[in-house]
Formats: C-alpha cells, structure tokens, sequence
C-alpha cells in the first residue's frame, strides 16, 4: 500500500519537501548537539529537562488519544467513526515516533539507547515507559495497517485483529499512565508529587488529541477528495469539550489544594508560572496565554450551537491545542525544576538550536503523518 | 503443512525480530547479577555496612577552611573546574561533588528560619550527596547505572550512564552534575577544564551523570575520603550502622538533623547544629 504514498499532486511534493529540508537543517544541527554536547541546549543543573521531554509528554497525550475513536467505533459500535477511526489511529503511529525521537536527542549518550533493553531495571518507571510506548506503536501499526488493508481488498478485517483492537484500549491509557508516573513518582518536586498527574494527563490528552484530529480532518476534506463527514468531527467536538472540562477542573483542583493549605513548598512552583518570583518570570506570559486560550476554547465549545459552525470549532480546537501544548508541552516540566531543590530559581528558555532539533522532530511526525494519511485517503478514494 | 512464500516471508520476520529483542533480553537478565568489585579485595580496604559523615561546620573559621576540602575532591577526582567560563554559564553547568551553602539553603524545609540566630544563618555549610539508604536516583535509573553498593555508597557506572537525567529529577538534594559540555575539554580562553590530570582516577566523558562516590577508591586501600582528611575534624567519618563508630559517638552526644528527611530517603550525611563553644 506504501506505493500510494509515492504519487501525488505538485502541491503533496512540495509539501514532502519543505518537511524534508526542516528535517535536514535540524539533523545538522544535532549533529552539533551531538559533538558538542548538551550544553548547546538551554537546560541547566537546576533545570535538567527541557523542550524535549515536554514535547515528549504532550505527544504521549496525542498518541493515546486515538482510544477517543477506538472506544466509540468498536466497543460502542458507533458507525460514524468508521470513517475516520484509521486517521486516529494513524495520528498514534506518528505521536510515538516523535516522543521515542524527543527521547533520543534528548539523551547525554543516545548510541547507548539499547542499555534500557540490556539491563531491563523493573523498578524504573522510564523502562516501563519504554516498553509501553514500543508496544503501542505496534499495536497500532499492525492494527491500522490490516484494517486499511482489509478496506482496500473490499474485505472485512481479518478476525485475530479484535483482541489486538480490543487490548489497544487499556494500552492508550497506560502510556499516558505511566509517563505521569515518571513526574508524579519522584520525592522533593512539588509541582509533580500529585495523585492527579495522571488522571490531568489523560483528561488533557482526550482533549488536545481529538482537537489536533479534528484539525487534520477539516485539512483532509479541504486539500483531498475523501470527506470524513460532518458528524464524526461533531462528535469529536463533543469528547474535546468534556474531556477539556475535566482537564481545566483538574488544574484548579492543584490551584486550591496549593493555595488553601497555603504550603509554601506548594504554592511555589504556581507562584513562579503564573506570577513570576523576584524579578524571574519567563514564564508568566504564556502560562496567561494558555489560561486565556483555555477558557475561550471551552467557551465557544460548550454551546452546541457555537461549535456547529466549523470555522469557530476549528478556530476553537486551534486555541486549545496551543494552550496545552504551552501547559504541557513546557510549564509542566519545567514548574517541576523551579524552584530548584535549595527553593533558588534558575531560569529556562530554549536555545536555537534547541528550538531548531525540536522542530525538526515535529517534521518526521508530520512527514509520517503526511504519508500514511495519503495511504488512507488513496484507498478511501479509489475505493 | 505448506506456507506459501508470503506466508514464509512473515514468519521470517517476526521470528528475526522477536529473536534479536529475545536475547537480548535473557543477556540482560543474567548480567544483571554483575556488580563493580574487585574480585579479591585489598586487605588495607575499610569496610562498613553503611558509610556516612557527621559534619560540623563550627570547625571550620576561614572560606580557606571550606576551600582545602573541596579542592581536595575536585583535584583528585578530576571534576572539572569551569570557573573560566562565564559566569551566567558556569551556575548552570558546573560539575560538583562536594560545595558550600547557607543554613537557608541547605536545609529549605527545616523549622523555621526566620528568626534564628544569625550565626547559624549566616554558616556556610557543605553538600554532597547524601548517600541515602533509600535513594530516589537508584530507584529510577533505566539501566542500573545508578546503584547502591553494601557499604551504603551510592554511586555510578559511568560507561553504563545513557544520559537521560532522570536520577537528577528524582534527587531531592541537587547532588548530581551531568556533563552538559566535555570535562576533557577547554573552555572559551583555551584553558583545560581539568588542570592538572590525577592519571589515578578516571575522567568522565559528555553526556553522563557523576557525584560524590564517597572516595570508595580510597576505601579501598585503606584510606579515608579526602574531603574528611583535609577537614580538621569537620567532617567525620564512619560506619552509621557500628554503635561504636566515631560517627555514632557524635550522633549520639549532639544535636543534628539531615537534609530534607521528611522525603523518606534516609540521608548517610548529619549536620551537627549549634556546636562549638556555645553548645551545651
């Protein structure tokens, strides 16, 4: 099926092309991470995890978000989905790839990756991760290849795919578990010791997932001829809208337990977010950019008929997702670095070349993205 | 039973691929009862069931004092000085095992500071990994490249460390450096990071984690740690688990506290407070 990927318009080229030379550039530009060290990135003693590990995070969330279309189309049999269920899960498949690259250029010695599997080390939850997020990938590379294979064919799929389907549910909510567990499991950090973390994670995940899905399905109807229809993408609408409630009660579920105790260790790390301490506060601004966004999102999503007009549900689904990528994609990591562990503030911000390595993963994820949707859309339209 | 060649193909490759993922999983499994020892030790080593310090800051009078022990480690354990950098860089990429700090800083969750006796808050005292019974940096390490020896030393297989930094998420007490840039390299006026090489002791590479292993070099040849013999009785050694040890003599007659102990890591490092001559 993979030849589909290899004919397409002038504009799918050039497309392909602009990702490729982004890609190129920022391998350039790990190659001087890699000589030079990480020392080139803004990280620092105090601030040991950045950008990457944020973007680690937050992609975890994109990739186990598929299970919002899993659970409705096969456990619910709500035949809507079936249309754009394999955008999803195809979405997973590209989400994984990036985190397991933001994992490897963010290592101090990534030729030796393979010492997770060598020395398996079951009390650490990075394994666990590790294992996880590979499972998963394959889980939904066989999953979405067979059925799209089956749609091809004309056939239905074949039938040892089910409990393969059926086992990808529980699997999405453990990656993001279990990388909440990495945060929530670690003494002495304040902002993360919470038994929310990972509920938080999942309930942003089956927010900012389906947004970013509903997104790539209006570009879909847009730029090809296959049409993931109306519905579906309402009823995307509506999990984004619940699951963005939870998130947002849930982050003033930590503003209250932090402030009403009025633990100094607690309140810190909000202090420094959202308001900024002795002069240090890089942060302030897109914290309030994330919150403002938050909140205009939900409001033009919870009236059903606000959120009927498209352009408003993707002016909407746009806000949401740039709020938690800023909330997670950064604040969350590195809230849990400042104040640092002598209650002293070191700074973060990322390099360009940082900035550059982290653009360049987003590439690759788009670029595989960009292929396996045109397999998608391929046999969809040729269907 | 035939297979057609399609059918042959995929099991090929799924068996390749489990076969290669396979062993390397049961290696794993049987290295992993390996642990860095001599295989026969030398009969001058010190050995304890949990190695620890009892510090006692009234000792020391002069920053000279603090500077003695500190380039004691630094020079013998081939740290990296990037004292040439600047400083905006420096703070954020230093490598350190053993440094000094404020009362405040120190001990940022101890009782109330606010209107302690200013000498006690104006002390300089000295940090170092804690060498925890329970340590947070052992429990998450991917690949046991962090891991805690019988004695109670808590230290690093540096050509096992694949850099991912969680051990210093997970530290509660800043103890560990990581090689952000090369410690055999040179800073921006050419000067080496490592002045003079001790060609006795190994020198790291980029991108992994080091700190304090206790001098268990020294240990094993009979020697204290070098910090603890420059300190002139400021940083007192011994075995915490011995009833008999200097450092239980002192834990016993003193007033001390740890760092940070409501965290449940079960710091080896005490702190005597209020000694010297106003002690009671």
């Amino acid at each position: 099926m993979l030849d589909k990927a290899l004919s397409g318009s002038k504009r799918y080229w050039t497309w392909i092309f602009i990702l490729l030379a982004v890609i190129g550039v920022a391998f350039l530009t790990y190659l001087k991470q890699f000589n030079e060290g990480l020392g080139i990135s803004g990280m620092s003693r105090d601030v040991s995890w950045g950008l990457y590990i944020g973007q680690f995070t937050f992609l975890v969330g994109v990739a186990a978000s598929a299970v919002m279309l899993v659970i409705p189309y096969y456990l619910h049999d709500f035949k809507k989905f079936g249309k754009i269920v394999i955008l999803g899960e195809f979405l997973a498949i590209s989400a994984v790839i990036m985190c397991v690259l933001f994992i490897f250029v963010d290592m101090g010695q990534p030729m030796r990756i393979t010492n997770v599997i060598l020395y398996p080390t079951l009390n650490s939850v990075m394994f666990w991760d590790s294992v996880v997020l590979m499972g998963y990938l394959v889980l939904n590379l066989v999953i979405g290849w067979t059925t799209l294979g089956a749609e091809r064919k004309g056939v239905k799929p074949p039938q040892w795919v089910k409990p393969l389907i059926y086992l990808s549910v529980p699997w999405a909510v453990s990656i993001h578990t279990v990388t909440a567990f990495l945060y929530a499991g670690v003494p002495g950090r304040h902002f993360w010791l919470t038994a929310v973390m990972a509920p938080r994670f999942l309930a942003s995940a089956f927010a900012g997932g389906p947004a970013l899905l509903i997104l790539l399905a209006l570009l879909v109807r847009k730029f090809t001829k296959f049409d993931p229809g109306t519905e579906p993408i309402q009823a995307l609408a509506k999990i984004v809208t619940y699951a963005m409630f939870a998130n947002v009660f849930l982050l003033g579920m930590e503003f209250f337990t932090a402030f009403y105790s009025n633990i100094p260790g607690h309140m810190h790390p909000f202090h420094y977010l959202y308001a900024g301490v002795d002069g240090h506060n890089k942060l302030v601004p897109l914290m309030w950019v994330s919150s403002i966004f938050a909140i205009t999102s939900l409001a033009l999503l919870v009236f059903p008929g606000i959120r009927k007009n498209e352009k408003i549900l993707a002016f909407a689904c746009a806000i949401l997702f740039i709020s938690l990528w800023i909330d997670k994609g950064f604040g969350l990591v590195i809230g849990g670095f400042v104040p640092n562990m002598f209650e002293g503030i070191t700074e973060y911000w990322p390099t360009l070349p940082e900035a550059i390595i982290t653009s360049g993963v987003w590439a690759i994820g788009l670029l595989v993205l960009t292929v396996l949707y045109k397999v998608a859309i391929s046999v969809r339209e040729t269907a | 039973m035939s297979i057609n060649r399609r059918q042959f193909l995929k099991l090929v490759g799924v068996s390749t691929v489990a076969g290669i993922g396979g062993t390397a999983v049961f290696n794993g499994l049987r290295n992993s009862g390996l642990e860095a020892a001599q295989t026969s030790p030398d009969p001058r080593s010190l050995n304890g069931k949990r190695w620890g310090f009892v510090v006692d800051v009234s000792k020391l009078k002069s920053d000279e004092d603090y500077k003695k022990c500190i380039d004691a480690c630094h020079s013998i354990h081939n740290v990296p000085d990037m004292s040439g950098l600047p400083e905006e860089i420096r703070i954020r990429q230093e490598v350190k095992w053993i440094w000094k700090d404020n009362f405040e800083r120190t001990f940022p969750t101890a009782p109330e500071a606010e209107y302690q006796n200013s000498e006690l808050k104006e002390k300089n005292f000295f940090l170092f990994c804690n060498h925890c019974a329970q340590p947070a940096c052992v429990r998450v390490c991917p690949t046991k490249a962090t891991f805690k020896r019988k004695d109670g030393i808590v230290m690093q297989d540096m050509h096992r460390c694949i850099g991912c930094r969680f051990c210093m998420a997970a530290c509660p007490y800043g103890a560990r450096s990581f090689n952000w840039r090369d410690p055999r390299g040179k800073d921006d006026n050419g000067q080496p990071f490592i002045k003079e090489e001790n060609k006795e002791f190994p020198t790291r590479m980029i991108g992994v984690v080091e700190k304090c292993t206790l001098c268990y070099e020294r240990l094993a040849i009979g020697k204290i740690p070098a910090c603890v013999e420059v300190s002139g009785g400021a940083i007192v050694f011994g075995d915490l688990e011995d009833p008999n040890s200097e450092v239980r003599k002192i834990l016993a007659e003193k007033y001390t506290i740890r760092r940070k102990p409501e965290l449940g890591t079960q710091p080896s490092i005490y702190y005597v407070i209020g000694g010297g001559e106003h002690a009671g």
